[in-house]
């Protein structure tokens, strides 16, 4: 399957599910449960999301120049960097350590 | 207004780092401007394309981006209320309907003030996120992505997704086990895969503690 087809199969999933917002009843959305599932879902996959630009080599795990990344995109963050700086340095940081090692 | 404007330009500008990323993980300038056209919801955005990267599929990374933007049906609930479009204007609101519109919006106490911070952000973003998605997906094209350190930049847009979302203890548990359960699963499934389970024991949490929270308060009720 080409990825023209997922880019815009995911594209028109993603505004029917906007509009389904709209047109379903509120009450089923005015769900302590369901906004809870839904932070939660976002919030493990966002850590998913890290470990795997961080760790992963296709289906292995290894540790390079993306846990200096990592590393300073945690500190950048303590120290209220805001986004963009955040991943300059991330990208910085790992290009550098490749320069050196 | 002002508000609007500012966080438009400002939530814009990570557009860079999406189209530069996107084109790093293998995406064409088109693809990803289809991606911010019509997707059009950042996080999912930075998902799909995390997961192409780090050698998942398609239907991965659609699964991914599908599980992430699930939530902007409870921002469209929410909004319909406040922001009631006309039938005419649904189809857009729905578009537009985004973590920051829906987050603004919230913040208003009148409805008119809710209204103007719905549609002038939405559509702020949505303007200032295409045009810095084209722009990154220039720069894309013309850097080394290894030589660069895009792949440092990915980690650091997830790691900055995710710091703001950890509001309190449950949070940093859930990103604990999200982190936990990937690691253990990603020399066993195919790459990609990891990432949907990740959020499916993630709900499963969510749905547990959300029951036992319900069952505690029912319990006081009576």
């Amino acid at each position: 399957m080409s990825m023209w087809f997922w880019v815009i199969l995911a594209s028109v999933l993603s505004l029917g599910v906007k509009l389904l917002g709209y047109l379903l009843p509120e009450s089923l959305f005015d769900n302590p449960k369901v906004v809870t599932m839904a932070n939660f879902v976002t919030i493990g996959m966002l850590a998913a999301l890290v470990v795997t630009n961080a760790f992963s080599t296709g289906q292995g795990l290894d540790v390079d120049a993306r846990l200096a990344a990592l590393v300073v995109a945690v500190i950048a963050l303590v120290m209220r960097a805001p986004f963009l700086v955040v991943i300059v340095l991330g990208a910085t940081a790992a290009a550098l350590v490749r320069l050196v090692c | 207004m002002t508000a609007s404007l500012s966080l438009s330009f400002a939530t814009g500008l990570y557009g860079i780092s999406f189209g530069a990323l996107a084109l790093a993980a293998g995406l064409n300038t088109w693809q990803a401007m289809v991606l911010s056209l019509l997707m059009f919801t950042g996080g999912s955005q930075f998902a799909f394309i995390g997961v192409l990267a780090t050698g998942g599929t398609g239907a991965a990374a659609t699964g991914s981006a599908a599980l992430l933007f699930t939530r902007n049906a409870i921002y469209g609930a929410q909004m319909n209320l406040r922001v009631r479009p006309s039938a005419r204007s649904t189809l857009l609101a729905a578009h537009v309907t985004i973590d920051e519109s829906a987050g603004l919006a919230t913040l208003q106490d009148s409805p008119d003030q809710q209204r103007t911070a719905f549609w002038w952000t939405g559509i702020g973003v949505f303007v200032c996120w295409n045009a810095f998605t084209f722009v990154g997906t220039q720069l894309g094209e013309r850097v080394d992505p290894q030589a660069w350190g895009l792949d440092g930049a990915a980690v650091a847009a997830f790691v900055a997704l995710l710091w703001p979302r950890i509001k309190n203890r449950d949070h940093a548990a859930v990103a604990v086990l999200g982190a936990f359960v990937t690691l253990m699963l990603i020399p066993a499934v195919p790459a990609g895969v990891p990432i949907i389970l990740a959020a499916a024991v993630s709900a499963a949490a969510g749905w547990a503690l959300a029951s036992k929270h319900e069952s505690r308060n029912a319990g006081k009720a009576s």
